[in-house]
């Protein structure tokens, strides 16, 4: 096989001509399928000039040229037929087209079924209107058209030896005139002098954030502030949370509408039986698969957040006290301090110390004792 | 006749000041070869412009801001809730903009079409070969416009602030905050503080239609501005050589085809935007952060991402009181690295394995690259398990399979699957390469039954026409630079590159790449065509003690 | 040629491959399907009088699995004493009880009892003491309520479960959280009320009446209202788009490409 090298085709290649000027043959027409080899230069180039007279010829005839296309289709039957579906197409494609402007003034949205009909009309017409438009333009292009198959010969993308040979004098001639190479100590500052303008964009963009600091470790929970149920405000006792297999949405108190903080600071709080919670005692030290004595009547109180990437670890199945992380199905025991049991979370959801207030109502004791949400560079294993 | 006004008239007037007439000419006479596979590409063009145009008309609606406002719009179910004003101008594009939600429609799908053309025509690149020189520069401009694209999408289904999106959101930002030693620097700097803050919509906004646009503009014209320049490629046929382009010219022939295909694209995303609602943002609800739906997804092309995240382990390191989250950055990071690094250095691999360092404008046949065809399925299998896994809770539920399960069988599908993938695609298409082979030396069965003297029944056949002969027909090997043969005394000396530990690693990959069912009944994996196993006489790449590259012995 | 090689040849060798193939498949897929068994807890307690028919047709229906006196099975069926009627007519008005066999979770089917038996039933079983009783119609009546906070409450509380659309989610192990599309405002009423077999309780305190009323006419507007986008392709989300977007759109163009790049045929005039 060839090298790449050897791309030349049957005809000579100058530098600097387009292909119009290669040579090549023409093949005989056969029947239908004509190939001819582009750039053949054709007999003759005006189709006005007048000819030259010679004995005999009458003057003022134009001498006529090979057209580069055949101007007719092959088959002049089909193609009378073909027309007539293009027509066709094209037709409804126009009437589909006005009825799209007449759909966009009849139909009126501003109601859930009005919006379904004006989409319905709009997009049907538009979908018509551009589908006729293709059909009718494929049938024209395949049936309409004379088939052609043409040869066209690629030039060899390596320029020739002389073109390359004559950029590069050109090249070094101007680097030696610019005297670059010549003399260091402009070079050498030039590039010097790059250096900031290159880093400046980079430090201008150091305000599009204040540096995070200790803010991840910490949420918006304080000793005293009440648990609130998400939606409604309003605060909770112990008494009112009290069935068995029972969870909700807690947010802290003053911070409900605070995107910022509920994306550390959202709770669920969830009610067991006696007896179903493994909590920390003396002899069993929190080691993160216990439930720290920071209950009430066996209302547990967890981050909503998950450690994994930040979505609310939200789903309780009542039955296996697990706690379903939606996004990535992070699961974790509820009754075990919520210990990760499946999935890609590395820590337990962190649990909010928790207590009851003067009037009975449940309140959080302090901050959570250890960042929540997801891991970071900056975060031991606890606060 | 008003062609030669026209001509004469505006032609003229436009070739006085641009000298037009001959680049013009040579545009209008360009060659374009048919095959259509060769469209997909164009799906993605014309997506793009659809993009751009409904992109347009949404961008006069659309308000970029997280500010707080209460929903007082037509969509009554949502009459009183705080919500964004990006999601509240969202319902208002859909329930109170005449043609406002078709657009959001067609935007979307397009979007959508515009991601798995990309795809489609990134497979039909890579198993033709198409990458291959000249071309190495498009393949790596391509890759960069894939991961635009995936970008893209991203950033501009989380414009309208909903549930869904918005989880997707806080995931991206439980990723980028997971990063070592940069990460939370990163999760500050991009969302102006913490999470969610006010000024992440704005800022996606603003590369979503001004920034990567403008990438994506410069980046395709580069893109078809090379393709024209070195013509495209052609699959074998008659007639065809590494020197010519065969097919119709550009006017009229090619611009009437591929103007047809842009109405097929456009009609294609109006009407699945009439008939099958996507992102119905109105049923999501606004975005609050401690708010999750059950079978939560991104959209299709960042399912693998999503499914890698399902998939890991729980595997963190903490060290002197810093967190390494592998169980987060490791799914992020390593297989879209692995994907994207791969694609992008295969071109240069496959020639530094393969030795060919010939132009290429001939495509192949999958099944003359067995290796090439069976590694780019084994990628396919590849991310096919990852995405899989992305939708896994949805598989669970509507087949009734257990959760859990999915996801066990999932880490143990993703390394086995693509080389099961790898070994069934190589011998399917050693077993089509015999196939040719077969068609070769026997023919093409005619369907004529004819009764030999003895009373054997034969099925005639015929010899391969020209246009078949063209299309088997199999570029050979380049054989890799032999070196000095041994001789009286002195050692073989194997050629520069192939020496050392490196180029026995090369000549043993090129052994496994150039296996091949040989077209003349000898070759590289010992069998003749008696189909037992013989030393040959034949060997493409004799290394070690090579003399020239043809009819060396066997030692 | 090994002797397999040879067999590899015969005709009902394709067949074969294609049975084993099946069967291996069948058998995973039912392998990793689990049908699970079901929850069991609850004391022995048993009930004194009441509702002679309830008991009657409790004894028939549903002793086989929870206990002669409704005390529950351990591993078969948990304990009824002190669910409540409300649990009751939920279970048996969904068709989710009697239960045919154990299952990790009993699905939504056609109801076994008519509605008079149930509130027999159910009228035994809150005499065996405690638990919610049924709801009035006034109670469940949305009405008037406001869909718009039941939005935001159902997002919050119930929608990682039951999906923004009410289509249902998975849960571990096989269980699953159904489809709200059947439910009636009772039912609703009912199942946030009792926490029916994994779903959470949310009792009136924590979720008060008039919230469920919001709830419930979220769910109930939220499925009854059209897709102006077009046909829903199940609410299920980008998944679904997805393979639309592939299968439907791609394969579109493909098909669009095919036909125009087709090699021209010559007709008979040619």
């Amino acid at each position: 096989m060839s090298d790449s090298t050897a791309g030349h085709g049957p005809g000579e290649h100058e530098p600097g001509h387009d292909l119009a000027a290669g040579g090549g043959e023409t093949q005989a027409a056969e029947g239908a399928a004509r190939r001819r080899v582009i750039g053949t230069p054709s007999p003759a180039r005006s189709r006005m000039l007048l000819a030259e007279t010679a004995a005999g010829s009458t003057a003022g005839l134009p001498e006529v040229r090979e057209p580069e296309l055949p101007a007719d289709p092959q088959d002049m039957d089909d193609a009378k037929r073909a027309e007539r579906i293009v027509a066709a197409c094209f037709v409804l494609a126009m009437l589909a087209g006005f009825g799209f402007i007449a759909a966009y003034l009849i139909f009126q949205v501003h109601t859930v079924t009005g919006t379904w009909h004006s989409n319905l009309a709009l997009g049907l017409t538009m979908g018509l209107s551009f589908g006729f438009m293709g059909i009718g333009a494929t049938i024209w292009v395949r049936r309409v058209m004379p088939h052609v198959d043409q040869v066209e010969m690629r030039h060899p993308l390596r320029s020739d030896p002389e073109a390359r040979e004559a950029f590069a004098e050109t090249f070094a001639d101007g680097t030696a005139a610019s005297q670059f190479v010549k003399r260091p100590i402009l070079r050498r500052t030039l590039i010097a002098a790059t250096v900031p303008v290159a880093v400046a964009p980079i430090v201008l963009l150091r305000d599009l954030g204040p540096l995070p600091g200790t803010v991840l470790d910490h949420t918006v929970w304080r000793k005293g502030m009440r648990l609130l149920t998400y939606g409604a405000n309003t605060p909770i006792r112990p008494a009112d949370f009290s069935s068995p297999g029972g969870m909700i949405t807690v947010v802290p108190d003053g911070f409900q509408d605070d995107f910022n903080a509920l994306a550390k600071a959202a709770v669920i709080i969830i009610k067991f039986a006696p007896g179903e919670v493994v909590y920390t005692t003396r002899s069993a030290p929190a080691d993160g698969f216990t439930v720290q004595n920071w209950t009430v009547d066996n209302i547990v109180a967890y981050s909503k957040i998950c450690p994994h990437v930040g979505c609310p670890a939200a789903l309780y199945e009542q039955t296996t006290h697990h706690i379903l992380c939606p996004c990535h199905q992070s699961t974790f025991d509820a009754t075990r301090g919520a210990k990760v049991i499946f999935g890609p979370a590395t820590r337990p959801l962190p649990q909010l110390p928790m207590t009851v207030d003067a009037e009975g109502f449940l309140v959080a004791k302090s901050d959570f004792t250890e960042p929540v949400g997801p891991s970071f560079w900056e975060r031991g294993n606890s606060s | 006749m008003s062609i030669d006004k026209a001509l004469s008239g505006t032609g003229g007037w436009l070739d006085d000041r641009f000298h037009g007439a001959k680049g013009i000419r040579t545009f209008f006479r360009k060659i374009f070869p048919d095959h259509w596979t060769f469209m997909l590409g164009e799906i993605a063009l014309y997506t793009f412009v659809i993009l751009l145009l409904t992109g347009t008309f949404l961008a006069l609606f659309f308000k970029p801001s997280m500010g707080d406002v209460v929903y007082h719009g037509s969509y009554l179910k949502l009459h009183g809730v705080h919500m964004s004003e990006a999601y509240a101008s969202t319902l208002n594009i859909s329930f109170d903009v005449r043609g406002g939600l078709l657009m959001r429609q067609i935007h979307h799908w397009a979007a959508d079409l515009f991601v798995a053309a990309i795809f489609a025509h990134m497979i039909r690149i890579f198993f033709v070969g198409a990458y291959r020189k000249p071309r190495e520069v498009n393949w790596l401009i391509g890759i960069v416009l894939f991961t635009l694209a995936l970008l893209e999408g991203l950033f501009g289904y989380s414009l309208p602030d909903d549930l869904l999106s918005g989880a997707g959101l806080r995931i991206t930002q439980g990723v980028l905050q997971s990063i070592p030693v940069v990460g939370t620097y990163l999760s500050f700097f991009l969302f102006g503080g913490e999470y969610p803050g006010t000024d992440i919509i704005p800022r996606m906004y603003i590369l979503h239609v001004l920034l990567i646009p403008g990438l994506f503009l410069a980046l395709i014209g580069a893109h078809l501005f090379i393709m024209f320049h070195q013509k495209h490629t052609q699959m074998p046929g008659k007639g065809v050589t590494n020197e010519n382009v065969i097919g119709a010219p550009m006017f009229p022939y090619f611009m009437a085809k591929t103007g047809a295909f842009f109405f097929f694209t456009f009609a294609a995303t109006a009407l699945a935007s009439t008939f099958a609602q996507i992102n119905p943002i109105w049923l999501y609800g606004p975005y609050n952060p401690l708010a999750i739906s059950a079978g939560s997804q991104p959209d299709f092309y960042m399912g693998f991402l999503e499914g890698s995240l399902r998939m890991m382990p729980a595997w963190q390191w903490v060290v002197f009181g810093h967190t390494f989250a592998f169980n987060v950055f490791i799914p992020a990071l390593v297989p879209l690295g692995i994907v994207m690094t791969g694609a992008a250095l295969w071109p240069f691999i496959e020639q530094w394995v393969t030795g060919d360092k010939r132009e290429h404008h001939v495509n192949d046949r999958p099944r003359n690259a067995p290796t090439r065809t069976a590694l780019g399925m084994a990628m396919i299998a590849f991310y096919g398990v990852l995405w899989l896994e992305g939708a896994n809770d949805v598989l669970a539920d509507h087949f009734d399979v257990p959760l859990y399960t999915i996801t066990e069988i999932a880490r143990v599908a993703v390394f086995a699957v693509p080389i099961v993938a790898y070994i069934v695609t190589k011998r399917i298409c050693l077993g089509l390469q015999r196939q040719d082979v077969h068609l070769l030396e026997h023919g093409v069965e005619m369907g004529i039954i004819r009764q030999l003297p003895n009373g054997e029944f034969i099925e005639e056949t015929r010899p391969l026409d020209e246009e078949e002969l063209a299309k088997i027909a199999r570029p050979e090997p380049v054989a890799l630079p032999a070196g000095q043969s041994a001789a009286d005394g002195e050692e073989a000396v194997p050629a520069p590159g192939m020496r050392g530990g490196l180029g026995r690693v090369k000549a043993r990959l090129n052994k496994i790449v150039t296996e091949s069912v040989p077209m003349n009944g000898h070759g590289t994996n010992g069998h003749g065509p008696n189909g037992h196993g013989e030393p040959t006489e034949h060997e493409p790449a004799a290394i070690s003690a090579g003399s020239d590259d043809s009819g060396s012995e066997r030692h | 040629m090994t002797p397999m090689t040879a067999r590899r040849r015969r005709p009902a060798a394709g067949y074969a491959v294609v049975l084993l193939g099946l069967l291996i498949a069948g058998a995973g897929y039912a392998a990793i399907t689990e049908a699970g068994s079901a929850s069991a807890t609850g004391p022995n307690i048993a009930a004194s009088a009441q509702v002679s028919q309830g008991r009657a047709i409790f004894l028939e229906e549903c002793a086989t699995c929870h206990g002669q006196f409704a005390q529950g099975v351990p591993g078969v069926a948990p304990s009824l004493i002190g669910v409540g009627a409300a649990a009751v007519d939920f279970q048996v008005s969904t068709g989710r009880m009697p239960a045919k066999e154990p299952a990790a979770q009993q699905p939504r089917k056609s109801p076994q009892l008519t509605p008079p038996q149930i509130k027999a039933l159910a009228a035994y079983i809150a005499s065996l003491g405690g638990g919610p009783p049924v709801p009035t119609s006034g109670q469940v009546n949305a009405h008037g309520a406001n869909a718009g906070f039941g939005q935001q409450l159902f997002t919050a509380d119930c929608a990682q479960c039951h999906n923004f659309d009410g289509a249902g989610g998975a849960l571990t192990y096989g269980k699953y959280a159904p489809p709200l599309t059947k439910a009636t405002p009772t039912q609703i009423w009912e199942a946030m009320l009792t926490g029916p077999e994994a779903m959470p309780v949310f009792n009136n305190t924590t979720i008060t009446p008039q919230q469920k009323r919001d709830i419930i006419a979220y769910i109930t507007q939220t499925r009854s209202e059209p897709n102006p986008g077009g046909f829903s392709l199940g609410r299920v989300g980008p998944v679904t788009e997805g393979l639309v977007a592939f299968l439907g759109l791609l394969l579109f163009m493909v098909l669009a490409a095919m036909w125009i790049t087709a090699k021209h045929r010559k007709t008979p005039n040619e």
